[in-house]
Parts: C-alpha cells; structure tokens; sequence
C-alpha cells in the first residue's frame, strides 16, 4: 500500500516561548525544533503498515528549507521518500490554509495513496485543524485521534479516543487518519539510516507549481494580538507538620477558595 | 444569528454544549441577534428542551436516518448544506473530541476560517474576536476571522452556564438527504473505559500524581482522594505515562491533554514546563511536594512541601471530614 505522512516541523516542547510583538510572530531565536511528536507515531505506523504489507512510505511537509531536518528525521526512521512543498509564510495558525495546499499537492502531486497519515495535531497551533479539512477537500472519511489502527483490504478499523472512552471508526480507503499518543512507540534512527537519509535528495515542490497565486491563500484568520499568558501568582506554602498542614490546607480550600 | 452544534450523549446534550450556548447568547446579545441550538441525526427533536433551558431562541433538528450514528462526513454535510442556507454570524462548537472532529471538516466544506478551543470569546467591530491558547498555553493568540459564517471551537469548563430553567421554544425540522455512498466512515461502537471514569478534559476536580509517586501501585492513593467528589478524575504526568504506570489517556500537558478545571491537585509533579502547559488554566492548583524548589510550587495556589505518603492520606481524611459538614 501507499501511505502518505504529513510532518511538521515546531518548537521543542521544553521550549520557553518568546514573543516578537511588532511582528506578531514568536521569537524563533534559541528555539529548538523538532517534528511534531504525534507525527512521530503517524511515521512509525506507516513503517509498520509497509513492514506488514508491504508498499511504500512517502513523507511530505509543508514549510520553509529549515523544514528538510524533519523530513531527514523520518527518511531516517525508514520512511523511502520525502517531498518538502516549499511555503516560506511564517505561521499564520490557519489550518485551511495548509489544508488547501496539501489537498492540492496530493491531487496533483501524489494520487493514489491508500492511507494519509498526520499527527493529531502539530504541537505549536495546537489547532487539529489541518487532517480533517484536507479530509473533507478530497472527500475522504476520517478518524482522528486514534489509539489502535487496523488495515484490511480496502478498509481500516481505528480506535480514537474520546470523553472516558474510545469509539471505533470503521472506514472505506483511501481515508485520512490521525495519531494519538499510544498508538506505537516510534523508533529511534539506526546511524546507517541517519547516513542513508543524509544522501537521498529531497524534491521540493513550490506553491506556484501548485498553481496557487499569492491572493489565493489569504488566511482567514487575523491575528489582532499575541502575547504570553498573565503569570500565575505563586501562592501559599505551608510548611511543618504534616497533619497541621493538611487541616490547614482543607480549611483554606473551604473557606477562601470556596472550591469545597 | 449565532448557531451552536449541540453533542448529544445518550440522547442528552452535553454540557460543554450547554457552555457553549450559554457564551454563545452572551455574545448575541452584544452582536443584536439570537442563539440557536443545531442539533444533527435522527429522531433527536425530542433532545432539544435542555437548549431552550440555556437560551436558545429556536431549535434547528437536521434528520436523516443516515446520520442514525456518528460520522464526520455526514455530519459536515448537514451542518453545511443548513448554513449556507440560514446564513448564521458563526458556528461554534465545544472543543470535545467531537467537535474538533467535525468542525474542520464543516469548516473546509464552506471555505470558512476556523479557530480551536478558544478560552474567551468578545464582540469588536461587529465580530467575534476569539482569545485562544498556544503552544499549549504558553502564548495566548486573539483573533478574528475574515470569513462568513466565523467558525470556533470553545474549551470545556472555561466558558460559565447560564440559565438553565427548563424552557420551551420552537423547533425546526429540516430533513436532510445524504447522497449513497457520501459517507464512507462511521462511528460504529463507544466502548467506555472501564468504572465509568469521567475524563480528565471533563472533570471538575482533576487530582495528578508525578515522578513522586514512584510506582502505578501509589496511584490508589491519589484514586482515594479523587473518590470524595463526583466529578473528579485521576491525571498524570509524562513522565509518569511514559513509566507506563498509567494510560496516556490520563496525560496532562504539551503532548497529552490541557485541563482547566476548578481544583487541580499537583501530587508529585515536579512542573517540567511541559506539564505547566498543560494545567495553569485550572482554577485553584494544589500542590504537594518534597521540593521546596520544584517549580510547580510557583504556579500553585496551595501547596504543601512534604511527603506525600504521609501528606496525601492525611488530606484526604481532612477533605472528607470538611465534605461531611
């Protein structure tokens, strides 16, 4: 079977976020990057799929060159190919338009896959936007936030995660799917898979070749403000004997709180 | 108008809806226009009474049998073909794991711009600015959206419940054709977690135990506590998740799930800012720990510096006895 994986390339999540407040934009500046944790399960279960089924593993990402060491990362893992769609807009945290440019180049680009795998969401926009809309643009079914994936022939069962539960999905393919945490436990790169990834050329597609113009991919969204959320004030520490401090702490939850 | 998606669980509207709704008339007021309650699938007319109890000035019940069950696709298609027809303001959803299934599928289907698990909704220049967390909530994004209808997807338990009288109001039915073959993904089974735990997304109450606790057989005592209050569920930290003492459900923070609910309970918990990310939009934090310099104790309301073995029984005892009076 054919897989496609959509990866992103985002802030570490031990990152302190910093703000460029003229721009809107946050300080890039001393960040680390790195691909999307839950993009990390979405290119394990491709591997193993093909692993099983055999096919191949196509790794896609939408940014800017920097975005090349995400896709290295997974071509690394074992996935056969990557393609970077070249989009050099800092983050405008609109999730229809990333789902317009990849419905687009997969239309164009990469007709035929049988599965599209994404992360749940990129860490960053945090928006779970992006798998369903390009879901719905190439109208294909879905399941989202998925724990546990089966693949037959021409269709697939998914456990996703909801409320105190899971629900399962049944699906006809192609369908788009994407990766809780808990659906795998992603490997690590062999060095002779870093080395083999360091040689493999990674095309890039440009937006024009797409066919998109400039004023075809306006965001809907504008940004009127970005800022770090207020600070918490530290609050009361007791101290000492723990039976006091317990008491203590349950009168203060009663009477000041008022959460009891 | 501004509509809202009511979820239906067991053929009753969740509160997250009801929340929703509630911001939603909030808004319409300043906007000067109504709420109204959209509820999708078959034979749920019947479901729509408690949306009148928290404002809603009509009812719209799209029904086909196709949409007996849940899926995406169908439901899109519903909620789409109706607003391009009604015309609402805005869509807004709760940011359930329902919610932010659908609403970017109804989103792409209209070409609409959609904004997830908002945390403040305002009314500006005759529009809806949404405040949201990123980066799990260590950046806030505000923000409006240049399309029509504005769609968003607001966070449980931030938003208050208005009204909730028991109301009547008018409901209109629309049938709704779903073409053969439209649907090519459905929800087929919920299995629920076994003893019926309310997920931490949820809860009102959310008690987590860290590094600390140093083994899934401790968990109990933080289950003991939790147990004193209907609405409270267990949570844990990654490091604790990734020790594999307990579900990844059960994650709170940058890679698992950002809770906000009334008391937060830190037992154990270091505060790696991962974790911090995840939580500091609770409204009271709690926290117990044996590190007077563990950086939890700086976003906490409460803390204990101590052990929790001894501390956490011993507050629970305390809580219970408070509880009884």
């Amino acid at each position: 079977m054919t897989i496609l994986v959509f990866v992103k390339r985002v802030p570490d999540t031990e990152s302190k976020i910093r703000i460029q407040y003229e721009a809107r934009t946050i300080l890039e500046d001393g960040l680390s990057f790195v691909i999307s944790p839950y993009d990390e399960f979405a290119v394990e279960e491709a591997l193993r799929l093909r692993e099983a089924k055999g096919g191949a593993v196509r790794v896609v990402s939408v940014g800017k060159d920097e975005s090349l060491t995400v896709l290295r990362k997974a071509l690394a893992m074992g996935a056969d190919e990557a393609v970077l769609i070249k989009d050099v807009t800092p983050e405008t945290y609109d999730g229809l338009r990333t789902a317009r440019i990849i419905a687009r180049a997969v239309e164009r680009k990469f007709p035929g896959a049988d599965l599209l795998l994404f992360g749940k969401q990129s860490v960053g926009a945090d928006n779970s936007q992006v798998p369903a809309m390009v879901a719905e643009l190439l109208g294909l079914p879905q399941a989202t936030v998925v724990t546990k994936l089966e693949v037959a022939d021409g269709t697939a069962t998914a456990f996703r995660e909801i409320e105190g539960g899971s629900e399962k999905v049944a699906l006809s393919l192609p369908a788009v799917v994407t990766a809780q945490k808990g659906l795998n436990e992603p490997r690590y790169e062999t060095l002779k898979g870093i080395m083999a990834a360091k040689k493999k050329d990674i095309p890039v597609v440009t937006l024009d070749e797409l066919g998109f113009a400039a004023e075809d991919l306006v965001p809907q969204v504008e940004i009127t403000g970005l800022d770090v959320p207020a600070a918490r004030q530290a609050g009361k520490i007791l101290q000492g004997d723990p039976a006091h401090a317990a008491r203590e702490l349950a009168a203060l939850l009663r009477n000041e709180a008022k959460v009891l | 108008m501004i509509a809202v998606f009511m979820e239906l669980r067991d053929g009753k509207i969740k509160k997250s809806s009801l929340e929703t709704l509630s911001e939603a008339k909030r808004r319409a007021a300043d906007l000067g226009c109504d709420a109204v309650a959209v509820l999708v699938g078959s034979g749920v007319e019947a479901s729509a009474a408690d949306a009148f109890g928290a404002g809603a000035a009509r009812a719209y019940a799209l029904e086909s049998q196709a949409l007996a069950g849940y899926s995406a696709q169908g439901f899109a298609l519903a909620l789409a073909e109706w607003a391009g027809e009604a015309r609402p303001a805005a869509v807004l959803f709760a940011a359930t794991a329902m919610g932010r299934d659908l609403a970017p599928r109804v989103a792409a289907r209209l070409g609409a711009g959609l904004v997830s698990d908002c945390t403040g909704v305002a009314v500006t220049n005759g529009k809806l600015e949404f405040t949201r967390p990123i980066y799990a909530g260590k950046a806030v994004l505000k923000c409006v959206l240049r399309s029509s209808p504005q769609l968003a997807t607001l966070r449980p338990n931030v938003f208050p419940l208005g009204e909730t009288a028991p109301g009547a109001g008018e409901v209109v039915r629309r049938d709704v054709s779903v073409p053969d073959g439209a649907v090519k993904g459905r929800a087929v089974e919920v299995l629920r977690e076994q003893g019926g735990e309310i997920d931490v997304t949820e809860a009102e109450i959310v008690v987590t135990g860290g590094r600390g606790l140093k083994g899934p057989e401790n968990f109990g005592l933080l289950r003991e506590l939790a147990a004193l209050f209907p609405k409270a569920a267990v949570g844990a930290s990654r490091s604790a998740v990734d020790s594999g003492w307990i579900g990844h459900q059960h994650q709170v923070g940058q890679t698992g799930k950002t809770v906000s609910p009334n008391l937060y309970f830190a037992v154990g918990v270091s505060g790696a800012i991962q974790h911090l990310a995840g939580m500091s939009s609770s409204k009271v934090i709690v926290a117990v720990n044996k590190d007077p310099e563990a950086p939890i104790f700086k976003v906490a309301d409460y803390g204990i510096v101590g052990d929790l073995f001894q501390v956490v029984p011993l507050l629970t005892e305390e809580i219970k006895t408070i509880l009884a009076e």
